[in-house]
């Protein structure tokens, strides 16, 4: 995978969750993904397509999406109900838009698709395709979170 | 310098994200519009544009269905509707949708994400611009 499509996501997150619920995400050490088995109670995967396929996801905490959710909506909410499938949804659609807007000033023109939302214990991220899965962690005041990038070769 | 915004007209936001519609919602009210109604779709929004009275719609581009670039289409195509102003508010700010959507008559174009400043300032320009 080109490395060059990762850091578009990992700066599109941080400037999302920033601009949008004034949350300071700290990013740690990328690693190669070695199952489908998400880190977080809620995840939100969407396809890309364009000079390679791929797909993103991005996998809440329960804490720490509802923290983000409040913070965004000036609202508590107390459970994973459908308001917060929905923010993720959202999320999603936000920071893959931002990082394909990235790629696009490097020459890169990739489209995105429509984002799905999962949640339950243990869920499984297929990504849409069998390229190697980058994941980033990240951690926040509220809990941590993880985006995980996978591009065709 | 005064606000050219008419804080009295009634905002129309369209987006199939509830999340979204709400988000936009209190933006809109903290800059200070006080009439706000929702529409999670294109069909719908047409249909609110014909039973109210409508003075700015805000709408999203990546929908299902039909799209935010269709619903402003539509809207341009519509005798009683064509003069409303309308903000496109899309996760895809490259430069041919924003050629798109200003060839297809959106008065302006607020790129996600956004902070109530963004807003206001789009919108403060689309009122300006149409006094």
């Amino acid at each position: 995978m080109n490395v060059e499509f990762i850091n578009p996501f990992l700066s599109a997150t941080l400037r999302v969750l920033k601009t949008m619920a004034s949350v300071e995400a700290r990013p740690g050490k990328p690693f190669v993904k070695k199952d489908g088995g998400a880190q977080g109670d809620v995840s939100g995967v969407i396809g890309i397509t364009g000079p390679t396929n791929g797909s993103m996801s991005l996998s809440f905490s329960r804490n720490c999406i509802l923290k983000i959710v409040a913070s965004m909506l000036g609202e508590e909410i107390a459970e994973i109900n459908n308001d917060i499938k929905d923010a993720v949804g959202e999320l999603t659609n936000m920071i893959s838009g931002d990082a394909r807007n990235e790629l696009g000033q490097k020459g890169y023109q990739f489209q995105i698709a429509l984002p799905t939302v999962i949640t339950g214990l243990n869920h499984e991220i297929r990504h849409k395709c069998n390229a190697p899965t980058i994941a980033i962690p990240f951690d926040t005041d509220a809990g941590p979170f993880v985006v995980e990038v996978s591009f065709e070769n | 310098m005064p606000s050219a915004i008419d804080f009295d007209q009634k905002v129309l936001v369209v987006d199939d994200f509830p999340t979204m519609r709400k988000l936009i919602r209190n933006v809109l009210k903290e800059i200070g519009f006080h009439h706000i109604c929702e529409a999670d779709n294109g069909a719908a929004a047409l249909s609110l544009l014909q039973s109210e009275k409508i003075g700015l719609v805000l709408t999203d581009w990546n929908m299902p269905t039909m799209t935010g670039l269709e619903l402003l289409r539509r809207i341009r195509r519509d005798q009683a509707s064509r003069d409303i102003p309308v903000l496109m508010v899309t996760a895809e700010g490259n430069k041919e949708n924003v050629v798109e959507a200003i060839k297809a008559g959106a008065d302006n174009f607020v790129v996600k994400p956004f902070t109530a400043e963004t807003i206001k300032d789009k919108i403060e320009h689309i009122f300006r611009k149409r006094k």
